[in-house]
């Protein structure tokens, strides 16, 4: 009697999994390069949602987006938050990131945790001043939805965000294999020094990495409050956290496995939502979901440490 | 302690905002029907202000305490409640006068913070002038602090603390007008089925103490009540994505969703399960009181359903005339605690007078006020009922239900 409910479930848990899966690509393509993990990642993302809400918000009030296509607005709202997330990743990895860069690996790991605290409170600081409160509610663009007969509605939104993730991650992979700058950054990747003598400016590409990584999570940002309607500066902790999981559960430093672990992870979470409860006669209910995603997580890891794809080196970023 | 503070500053707040809708609704009503003692000014500093009429009040000073935040982000609250009590006892300064007693007022300030409460409750019970006290606004600084009360045997009536724990602990002196923490879930299982007539319940809570503890309650009620219980799920505070647990939701279709959290995740969980095509109710505790659940639930919020501990008193004719004068005579704004301020301090006056009368026209020790406040029954006030039982708690407090529209939450009655 539960099946019927199966196809909702699997449409919100590859919603929630492609949005997994482009803040993961962020997390693992500075690995890749830095061998860091960039925990300020997670609130790129808040900003990229908060960026797209205010410039909704702000055009609305304008009456700029009375007739004007949704999708172009949507696009709009893309470009503008991909842009200043974008400069946003560049500035923080100039300032927080590369002045430790010979520093031990745990010193810039807590750099990016100050400055994740930072951008917290200072997108808190600046909303509550302008707006007098921190809870930011989206214009919703898409409210219509394409109804599979009785089995499951899908809301147009969410089939957006599926989207749109796959054509982001499809650019990236194009943009890494075909391109001089995406050869590079795999240079980059392998061996830095090497990479250098070879005249390729290692500053640049690190920074073009920041740049990509933040303006896809930023991106994410816009359509995750497209998806869900409300935002807060928080909203980046522990989504961040579960696509950082994402990352190491696909192996950290690839991009496929990235984008496998974060469809993987949110399907895992929808499915042991929905089901495990009425599955153990309530005894486990949708609040373990996430202590049996990781638990998933974890049995993954222990019989295949480097991740699913971790093998693949030759190709991480 | 914390925790009990926490829940009880939360619902302060959200009563704020209820008080507020109420205003709005009175502010076109007439305010010219002056009653008996209704009409003189306010005194801000009763304790420097003389006895005016001239008669003897040789048998001495009576203080009744307030201890109320009166400064920082709650003041406006606690300064309710200062304000409702003084507006009581001024009304009755000539009768205490008659018999020879000045009444004061002897507001004191504390912060919102426990250890300020027991610091100025211990100046208070060595002051032998003070025979009562009004308050707090905090269940975590009227707990600790009724430590002291009890010690000086001096009588609490508290207008707005709704954590089960302060009465538990068996102290003589402590008592409340409100209603208890627990008294929400059993009322708002009992409304469901009774008003609403629902036969089947999904219960969600939020895993917090406040959200688990109330879904907690409205289960066992629903048990006792024969309402199938179709599931029965946690939620995380801070996610925006519930539709895990809303599947399950619309698998089983019940005719309620009940609530245990706060309106942040509340907001959410109705928008997005109104997007999944549920039809049936939505209904939660006080948690779900705040301005922002309407801005987070946007049009989804209208019809959503909620308990709450404190009670509008303008929705009576009466009730909205006693607001007028009030407003008119305190030169303050109404909040939802000013009338709980008001009906404490007459509940303590009585009992002094009471006390009084017992003694011969004597004034009576703190014992013999504690024994005559301690022993109110049926008491009417101008909002509530008051019947204390053995814990100080008051048998005839009422659960509200409120109903949001559109745009603004309103008031729908007593559950029953």
């Amino acid at each position: 009697m539960m099946l019927n409910i199966l196809p909702q479930v699997l449409v919100d848990g590859l919603t929630l999994g492609f949005m997994y899966a482009v803040v993961a690509l962020g997390y693992t393509m500075v690995y890749g390069i830095l061998e860091f993990i960039n925990f300020a990642h997670g609130e790129i993302f808040m900003v990229g949602a908060f960026v797209g809400t205010e410039v909704l918000l702000i055009s609305d009030s304008l009456g700029a987006l009375e007739g004007m296509n949704p999708f172009v607005a949507l696009f709009l709202t893309l470009i503008i938050a991909m842009v200043l997330t974008g400069a946003l990743g560049v500035g923080i990895e100039r300032v927080a990131y590369r002045p430790l860069r010979g520093a031990p690996r745990l010193v810039p790991l807590i750099s990016a945790i100050g400055v994740s605290f930072l951008l917290q409170d200072l997108v808190r600081f600046t909303e509550a001043l302008a707006r007098n409160e921190f809870y930011l509610n989206s214009p919703t663009l898409f409210t219509g939805s394409i109804s599979l007969g009785s089995i499951a509605t899908i809301p147009t939104k969410g089939l957006i965000v599926i989207v749109l993730a796959i054509v982001m991650m499809i650019s990236l992979t194009l943009f890494i294999n075909k391109t001089k700058w995406g050869i590079a950054m795999r240079a980059v990747a392998q061996d830095q020094s090497t990479a250098s003598l070879m005249t390729i400016n290692v500053d640049k590409v690190i920074m073009l990495t920041f740049l990509i990584g933040s303006s896809l999570g930023g991106a994410t940002g816009v359509l995750f409050a497209q998806n869900y309607g409300t935002i807060d500066p928080y909203i980046g902790f522990i989504l961040g956290l579960k696509a950082f999981t994402a990352a190491v559960l696909g192996g950290i430093g690839n991009l496929r496995g990235a984008m496998v672990g974060g469809v993987l992870l949110g399907l895992l979470e929808s499915l042991s939502g929905a089901f495990m409860g009425p599955l153990t006669n309530g005894a486990f209910g949708a609040e373990y979901k996430d202590v049996f995603a990781f638990s998933i997580l974890i049995l993954v890891l222990l019989f295949k440490p480097e991740g699913l794809f971790g093998e693949a080196v030759k190709e991480k970023v | 302690m914390k925790k009990l503070s926490h829940i009880s500053i939360l619902s302060a707040v959200l009563a704020t905002s209820v008080a507020l809708t109420g205003c709005a609704g009175t502010s076109n009503s007439s305010g010219g029907s002056n009653t008996g003692g209704g009409g003189q000014p306010a005194q801000n500093q009763p304790s420097t202000s003389g006895s005016g009429g001239g008669a003897a009040t040789d048998g001495g000073v009576i203080k009744i305490a307030t201890q109320t935040p009166l400064s920082g982000n709650q003041s406006s609250l606690g300064d309710a409640i200062k304000t409702g009590a003084e507006y009581a006892l001024n009304q009755r300064k000539e009768e205490f006068k008659k018999l020879g007693f000045d009444i004061q007022l002897f507001p004191q300030d504390d912060q919102a913070d426990p250890k300020i409460g027991v610091s100025n409750a211990e100046m208070l019970i060595s002051n032998p002038d003070v025979y009562g006290v009004v308050g707090h606004l905090n269940s975590g600084v009227a707990i600790p602090s009724s430590v002291k009360y009890e010690e000086g045997k001096l009588v609490m009536v508290s207008p707005a603390n709704t954590a089960v724990k302060l009465t538990e602990e068996g102290k003589k002196t402590v008592h409340r007008i409100c209603a208890r923490d627990d008294a929400q879930g059993p009322k708002a299982a009992m409304y469901a089925k009774n008003t609403l007539g629902v036969k089947t319940a999904f219960i969600i809570h939020d895993k917090t103490a406040y959200g688990q503890g109330l879904s907690d309650q409205v289960k066992l009620q629903f048990e006792k009540d024969g309402v199938q219980l179709l599931g029965y799920e946690g939620i995380t505070q801070g996610e925006k994505d519930y539709s895990a647990v809303l599947n399950q939701v619309s698998a089983k279709n019940p005719d309620i969703i009940f609530f245990g959290g706060l309106y942040p995740e509340g907001g959410i969980l109705v928008k997005q399960a109104r997007e999944k095509g549920y039809k049936g109710y939505f209904m939660g505790g006080d948690g779900l009181d705040s301005s922002d659940m309407i801005k987070i639930a946007g049009d989804a919020v209208e019809g959503v359903v909620f308990t709450s501990v404190a009670g509008d008193v303008t929705q009576t004719e009466e009730g909205k005339k006693w607001a007028e004068e009030y407003k008119k005579t305190t030169n303050k704004p109404l909040e939802t605690y000013s009338v709980y301020g008001f009906d404490s301090m007459n509940v303590i006056l009585n009992g002094v007078m009471e006390a009084i009368k017992a003694n011969g026209g004597k004034k009576p020790t703190r014992e013999q006020v504690l024994e005559a406040v301690h022993k109110t029954k049926d008491f009417q006030g101008q909002f509530t009922k008051v019947t204390f039982d053995e814990k100080g708690d008051n048998t005839n407090a009422d659960v509200f239900i409120y109903k949001y529209d559109k745009d603004k939450s309103t008031f729908v009655g007593k559950a029953e």
